[in-house]
């Protein structure tokens, strides 16, 4: 051997030293991998995480307020409840300006659909409001500067020079341009003296003024001294009366963030009010009762799964190969029926007029009038998900059971243990981990049903699950729904995380 | 674990006791589904036993709700959005699903655990979450209430199934058949098709067929991210449920049953065959 070779690095047959060209090898095979898996990895994080993380973001997003009425959220930022009892006449033109805009967009009534979550009252006083905004004495301003000027009737003077009028008019021009785009009307030809809105902005800016270089709106500054300004606190006053209560606009004021802890409180029966974490008024706290409900039936039909799986997976572990494949079939088959089908066996059994109840009354059991009520309780979602969920809980025993041999028990028994010490001190602790295994995947599928609660838990059997899917399609609260799913799935993630820990994900297996 | 011939009266009684019970609780799995199968076949419109047909009389019996499945329009439009929705749901699962599965079988796979954690996610999170964020983001990208929306969505409930059941078959695989045929020239799509492919073809079937049974059954995804337009047969039968019971879904509940038994009879064929081509003897 020469001394070059024990000198230098090895070289691989190219002339690279070895350890690089292991390493590029390893690189490309890991690149090459990972190429596999990138169009999966793409499609799920499209389809289903970007879903999941929008959820996520919906129980915490508030702009709705924001974005429906910007200026009155920017002028109620700096009342105070406790000095003034009343926002400034300020604040309610910057409302009425937001509620006129808001109205030509059909906003305002989602805007008074979410506050309304917050305090009863508030969509109805948003859908009167809409409707009266429209009517306010403003035409007056705009009577009053069409007099002066004929030139405050063109739309042109509106777009050139009105901007220049002060920072309300300004704002309130891009946003009448903003809705005329919307509506792919043009703005030139348009009639301004339409949009009262406009000139009570101009008469609030100009009297604000002291001066100015453009002559159309100095002459126009001048003459404000002339018009009686039209009190806007009054004119909402009349659409109702709410409208001076100051905790109506102290409630806008707690929702104007644009991110709310809101939702979360709601779903623990709290609520953000103006002073602070409340507890919800005694007839709308539902949320906890249900999640109590939720975590009680899933561990009763845990429970029941393990006494009723238990026995199943032993027999099966213990008879012949031969039987027992036989008798799997009998488990393996529900665990491949379709969902519907068992729900709805279970309520053909189940009813008042159903098998069950029908047997008994033949056999004497029970006389008619005496039908038991066993559907739309508790006691129709526990017995229906016992039976749905029983092949998950006995799958895993079995697989667990399978492995402990039968000649432990034996060994027991000959050194004297009864058969109840041999079953307790020696095979059930070897038992136990499929007995947790199967629990939490039990468990875990339990508290997140929806479809056999909605069919045979009636109101006093449904799970929290039903309560998201009530306010995503009937009452429209989106953001509860997301907070209640955020919280569900939360504890899903950690039970998951410790069936994890105690299985391993690897170890899923799918019907045998 | 016969009776053995010196046990006493107790162990005797508890041996049949238990026999018994566990009897009974296979008779709480079984019997709800084999009691729809006759009463699908009730001629009244009512959800019990007949004295008719409990006398077995012929005229306690008809195929009336099996006419109504197959003539009433709402029914016909249910089956037909649920055939063209499962399968190119299933499609897409396989698809993606099998190529992913290949690369997580690589040796060396950076992050190998938290991309399985994202890939199995579908399976773990509960349906009303992903149905409530399916919703949220999918009207969001105009997706709600459209064919592909709802295809999407079920492919993403299947893809975990493929996954673990292609890896599963990877796992017994011989992976110097694949550097022998490399190394006697084929090149590494050759390879795939000719070598690896119908080694794991069992494996991709009945990963396939999971992802078939989850789209064709799934009824709580459906509901948020579909519209009217893609009502399919267990949302049909879930309002027919809730609504306006009528027989004709118990008619519709025994040929689902047939049809499991045909996927659970396809499944287990597909497994046993699969174990013998990787050379593991049947269990």
């Amino acid at each position: 051997m020469s001394e070059a070779t024990t000198d230098g690095p090895m070289l691989a047959a190219d002339g690279t030293p070895l350890k690089k060209s292991l390493a590029r090898a390893l690189r490309r095979e890991k690149i090459r991998a990972f190429m596999l898996i990138a169009p999966l990895l793409i499609f799920i994080l499209i389809t289903f995480i970007a879903p999941i993380a929008d959820m996520l973001f919906r129980s915490v997003e508030n702009n709705i307020v924001s974005d429906t009425i910007p200026r009155a959220v920017q002028m109620l930022k700096t009342w105070d409840p406790d000095e003034d009892d009343l926002p400034d006449e300020d604040t309610y033109l910057a409302f009425y300006t937001d509620m006129v805009f808001a109205e030509e967009r059909k906003q305002h009534t989602r805007l008074g659909t979410r506050l309304n979550y917050e305090k009863t009252g508030m969509s109805s006083l948003f859908r009167k409001s809409g409707r009266g905004v429209g009517r306010f004495d403003t035409d007056e301003y705009t009577d009053a500067f069409t007099d002066l000027n004929a030139a405050w009737e063109d739309p042109q003077t509106w777009l050139e020079v009105a901007s220049e009028a002060g920072p309300r008019t300004a704002s309130a021009i891009t946003t009448w341009q903003a809705v005329l785009r919307e509506e792919e009307d043009d703005p030139l030809e348009e009639d301004p003296t339409d949009w009262d809105v406009l000139y009570a902005n101009l008469f609030a800016d100009l009297s604000a003024s002291d001066g100015y270089d453009n002559a159309l709106l100095e002459e126009a500054r001048v003459a404000t001294a002339e018009i009686e300004p039209v009190s806007l606190r009054a004119a909402f006053d009349d659409i109702d009366e709410d409208w001076s209560d100051p905790e109506v606009w102290k409630t806008i004021q707690t929702y104007a963030a644009t991110y709310t802890p809101g939702y979360f409180l709601n779903s623990v029966d709290l609520a953000l009010t103006p002073d602070g974490i409340e507890a919800r008024d005694e007839d709308q706290r539902i949320y906890i009762t249900l999640f109590q409900r939720t975590l009680y039936l899933s561990l009763m039909i845990t429970f029941s799964c393990i006494l009723l799986g238990y026995p199943v997976a032993w027999i099966l572990a213990n008879l012949p190969a031969r039987s027992a494949n036989l008798l799997l079939i009998l488990v393996l088959l529900p665990f491949w029926t379709s969902l519907l089908v068992r729900t709805s066996a279970w309520k053909v059994l189940l009813q008042q007029q159903g098998v069950i109840n029908d047997i008994l009354v033949w056999s004497r059991l029970i006389d008619e009038a005496g039908r038991l009520v066993m559907i739309n309780n508790q006691t129709g979602t526990i017995i229906a998900m016992t039976h749905i969920l029983l092949p998950f809980m006995i799958l895993p025993l079995y697989s667990v059971m399978k492995t402990i041999p039968p000649s432990y028990l034996r060994a027991a028994k000959s050194l004297g243990a009864t058969n109840w010490t041999a079953f307790w001190r020696v095979y059930f602790p070897q038992s136990v981990p499929g007995m947790g295994a199967g629990s939490i995947l039990v468990f875990i599928l339990a508290i997140g049903y929806y479809i056999t609660p909605e069919l045979v838990g009636g109101t006093q059997g449904v799970f929290i699950s039903n309560r998201i899917a009530f306010h995503i399609s009937s009452s429209l609260n989106w953001g509860l729904a997301a907070a209640l799913g955020t919280i569900l799935l939360a504890a899903v993630l950690i039970l998951y995380w410790a069936y994890d820990k105690m299985v391993g994900i690897d170890n899923v297996k799918l019907g045998g | 674990m016969g009776l053995p011939p010196y046990a006493t009266t107790g162990q005797r009684i508890w041996y049949y006791a238990f026999r018994v019970i566990c009897g009974l609780i296979f008779f709480f799995l079984i019997a709800p589904i084999l009691i729809i199968i006759p009463l699908s076949f009730n001629a009244e419109d009512f959800f019990t036993f007949t004295p008719a047909m409990l006398s077995l009389s012929p005229e306690g019996y008809s195929m009336k709700h099996y006419e109504d499945f197959f003539t009433n329009n709402d029914w016909q439009q249910a089956l037909w959005n649920s055939v063209t929705i499962a399968p190119m749901a299933t499609l897409l699962s396989v698809g993606f699903g099998t190529l992913a599965a290949i690369g997580l079988s690589q040796p060396h796979v950076p992050f190998r655990r938290a991309i399985m954690a994202i890939l199995i996610s579908p399976m773990i999170v509960p349906l009303i979450i992903s149905a409530a964020g399916m919703f949220f983001f999918y009207s969001r990208i105009g997706l709600q209430g459209t064919y592909w929306g709802v295809v999407l969505a079920h492919a993403a409930l299947g893809i975990p199934f493929v996954i673990i059941t292609v890896t599963a078959t990877l796992v017994g695989f011989d992976r110097s058949l694949t550097r022998a045929a490399a190394n006697l020239g084929a090149d590494p799509v050759t390879t795939f098709f000719r070598v690896q492919m119908p080694l794991i073809l069992p494996g991709v079937i009945s990963g396939g067929l999971f992802a078939f049974i989850t789209s064709f059954d799934e009824v709580v995804v459906v509901l948020f991210v579909g519209s009217a337009g893609q009502k399919t047969l267990p949302w049909q039968m879930f309002t027919g449920l809730r609504e306006q019971i009528s027989p004709t879904i118990l008619a519709v509940a025994t040929i689902l049953v047939a049809i499991s038994i045909v996927l659970l009879a396809t499944i287990e064929v597909l497994r046993r065959r699969s174990e013998r081509l990787r050379g593991m003897s049947p269990t």
